[in-house]
């Protein structure tokens, strides 16, 4: 093997490929051949590092130095300061937003610090396109030690024992579903993986799918052994490019080191896996109409039981288990049982990747133990909110879940204490909102995006989440009605009870939360003809205040002409005309004209 | 050749590769979806000759075709634009203010979000979450993505794709 005196890794996730990271490692191929440096350092892409807001990220080891948003033209000087000279570049060095320091390796980063990272331990740490990095950090341990150590029950029970469950969202128990399935008698048998990875601001499975792609593979094999298949099929969406031509290239690594295929470790186990493309149907993450994706149909949720652990894919039993659920099998499997169900609280054990977005200082991903306070992954990892606004409400579970507001936020992060308070896990979206976000708009945009992906199955869902929609854009629209609230509530109970799959029984779940929490600003639209928060547009009212100097400078920018007023005498904006463009507002220099 | 023959040995090339797709997965378990995600390439859209040719080739009614590829929002029915925007409407970008620049491509190219322009340069499109939500709020034009937006750098983006004007 070479060696290397020093190792520059570049993240090559899609955040930082998005904002460029590409050219840098074409630009730092180009200068250390140049600077004859080829053979003392080596480039390394790896996966996403997590803190995708200070992308493209470039770490140099042995230092760890940690550079952040670097652009192409950097790199001449990363080259020439740092790897020729020794001396990093400090104008260059990621600081941080919580103590406002310049830290010198990845370790102080605060955003790292509170982190505990199972489910991502390689990635942004090794070259995902290949598969002997992957060994040189145990890889392809665990699946050794379960093949010629342990008996298909013994894995299950291990698997059991750590208290794994599902991290897609439901948190159904991991080794309990590979139980039922290795109970069913059967010739053939299927292992899934569900990488349909569809909730909007979530994308934890994508990062593990393109940072640490042999993980997810090791961990199906395993899977396969413990319930006695040899097939296996990964449903990843079409739209993770990366992540799907990373699947490819492990697959075929990992065939040609035999660890796919016939006879496994000399064993008498054979196990192969296939890929197929989601085509853009959110509902396809329910476990039923992904496998009906699969076998080519539409992708229709079916009645349960039979459960597919009886009759699943190609009419066998199959498990599916989500992508980070897998990335957790390995590390049980060598480290034990007791030392998973070590972390985490009683009844969630290990940890949980969060994909956090919206408004909030350190977007990305982070990986926290369950138990952590929602305000350590806000206030301590997320960096808090941005531009010195207040904090409102965070959202987990995407569509199926809920708004937690700003005081339940030392609420501990765990299966059962967020469906407590009215929201759900989920797969690990977490949006941030702070005080500009009209909660009543929040519910409309997950109801907006329920209607668009009902499959059309079942009435529930199909009508009544239209007909919840129907009643929340009238209410933003300013034309809500006394007893809207009582219908939506109404409706919702209504659905909750009787669609057919988790998408409709969950989806009034955030009109419900926010009815729970934010009552008041549904009132305010229906009453007061008010947005609180100030953005619903149709509710907007601009008015110049006595600060008015009479510059006339509103009154021309104005596209309706509808403020009128002499100079240098305070302007009148005509409500009935208005359209609420807010161009005056944006071009007063006097600050003269208020929103309300 | 003139254009209209240039056009029809296009389209037998575009046919002869979408027969190699078909006999490619023909017999396989749940041919359809990966064969229309062929065709959409191959075509850059499904009409209604193409799924002809699939449900012949595959042997499955053209009912279930159209089924497929009705349910599935990749799958297009109409020809779209030469370069498609995709404007990410995930939660992260919506809180992030999404909504205001799809409101600025619209009135910019002067069209409906999920139709294309009269003189089919664009296709616009509201997308689900494209999960670089760490650059909200992002949209994607062909394959580039464009990060951290504001309303302002619309009109500037467009014309990099903008053919220029015959004078």
């Amino acid at each position: 093997m070479d060696l290397y005196r020093a190792h520059v890794l570049v993240c090559g996730g899609t955040g930082c490929t998005s904002s460029g990271s590409a050219s840098l490692i074409e630009r730092f191929d180009t200068l250390l051949e140049a600077n004859g440096l080829a053979k003392e350092i080596k480039i390394v892409r790896t996966g996403c590092f997590g803190l995708c807001e200070a992308g493209p990220i470039v770490i140099v080891y042995p230092e760890g130095t940690f550079y952040s948003r670097v652009k192409a033209d950097d790199v001449d000087e990363i080259v020439a300061e740092h790897l020729l000279k020794g001396r990093p570049v400090r104008r260059l060095i990621h600081t941080d937003t919580v103590s406002s320091a310049a830290p010198t390796s990845l370790n102080h980063i605060q955003f790292y610090e509170k982190q505990r990272r199972i489910a991502l331990r390689n990635c942004g740490v090794i070259d995902p396109e290949n598969i002997d990095e992957y060994i040189a950090f145990d890889g392809y341990q665990a699946l050794g030690k379960a093949l010629t150590e342990m008996t298909p029950e013994g894995v299950i029970d291990q698997i059991k024992k750590s208290g794994l469950r599902g991290r897609g969202g439901g948190g159904f128990p991991t080794g309990l579903k590979w139980e039922f399935a290795y109970k069913s008698k059967a010739d053939q048998k299927y292992v899934c993986c569900n990488a349909d990875e569809g909730d909007p601001g979530a994308f934890m499975d994508r990062s593990v799918l393109e940072g640490d792609p042999h993980a997810v593979l090791e961990a199906m094999t395993i899977a396969g052994y413990a319930i006695g298949a040899n097939e296996g099929w990964i449903y990843v969406r079409a739209e993770y490019p990366i992540a799907v031509k990373r699947l490819n290239i492990a697959i075929e690594q990992a065939r040609k080191y035999n660890l796919l295929g016939h006879n496994i470790f000399g064993t008498n186990f054979s196990f192969d896996i296939n890929i197929r493309l989601g085509a853009g149907a959110f509902v396809c993450g329910e476990e039923t109409a992904l496998m009906a994706s699969i076998e080519g149909r539409r992708g229709e949720p079916r009645p349960r039981p039979p459960f597919p652990a009886v009759k699943g894919l190609f009419e066998s039993p199959t498990i599916l288990n989500n992508v980070e659920t897998y990335a957790n099998v390995c590390q049980i499997i060598i480290n034990g049982a007791d030392w998973f169900a070590s972390m985490g609280s009683e009844k969630s054990k290990g940890t949980k990747v969060f994909a956090l977005g919206g408004k909030i200082n350190n977007t990305g991903l982070v990986e926290i133990e369950m138990g952590t306070p929602l305000r350590d992954i806000i206030f301590d990892i997320g960096g808090g909110i941005p531009n010195g606004k207040k904090f409102k409400a965070v959202q987990t579970g995407g569509p199926s879940g809920g708004c937690i507001p700003s005081s339940l936020i030392d609420t501990p992060i765990e299966y059962d204490s967020l469906i407590a308070i009215g929201s759900m896990m989920g797969s690990g979206g977490m949006i941030v909102m702070d005080e500009d976000n009209c909660m009543v708009d929040i519910a409309r945009f997950f109801l907006d995006f329920t209607v668009d992906e009902s499959c059309g199955k079942c009435p529930p869902c199909r009508i009544g989440t239209r007909r919840m929609l129907e009643i929340l854009e009238r209410i933003v629209d300013g034309k809500g009605e006394d007893g809207d609230i009582e219908k939506l509530e109404t409706l919702a109970k209504n659905i909750k009870a009787t669609a057919l799959c988790g998408l409709g029984q969950t989806a009034p779940n955030p009109v419900l939360s926010t009815l729970r929490y934010f009552r008041d600003e549904y009132e305010a639209h229906i009453k007061e003809k008010r947005c609180p928060a100030g953005q619903c547009q149709a509710l907007l009212r601009y008015f110049i205040t006595d600060k008015c100097v009479g510059c006339t400078a509103c009154a021309k920018v104005c596209p309706v002409g509808c403020i009128s007023g002499k100079v240098k005498e305070r302007h009148v904006i005509d409500q009935s005309k208005c359209i609420k463009c807010g161009q005056c507002q944006a071009k007063c220099r006097f600050g003269a004209i208020t929103r309300g | 050749m003139t254009d209209t023959e240039i056009k029809q040995a296009t389209r037998e090339d575009q046919f002869a590769k979408l027969a190699a797709a078909i006999q490619n997965h023909k017999g396989e378990r749940g041919a359809l979806m990966p064969v229309l995600q062929e065709a959409q390439s191959i075509f850059g859209f499904v009409p209604q000759d193409v799924q002809v040719a699939i449900a012949k080739g595959l042997d499955v009614p053209l009912t279930e075709v159209y089924g497929v590829a009705t349910f599935y929002s990749q799958f297009a029915l109409e020809e779209r634009g030469e370069h498609i925007i995709g404007m990410c409407l995930g939660t992260a970008c919506y809180v992030r203010g999404a909504q205001k620049i799809l409101d600025r491509l619209s009135s910019e190219l002067d069209v409906k979000v999920g139709h294309s322009t009269k003189d089919g340069q664009f296709t616009l499109n509201a997308t689900r979450c494209l999960g670089a939500c760490g650059l909200a709020p992002v949209m994607m034009i062909d394959d580039e993505v464009y990060g951290r937006l504001t309303s302002d750098e619309i009109p500037a983006i467009l014309a990099k794709y903008r053919e220029p004007k015959a004078s």
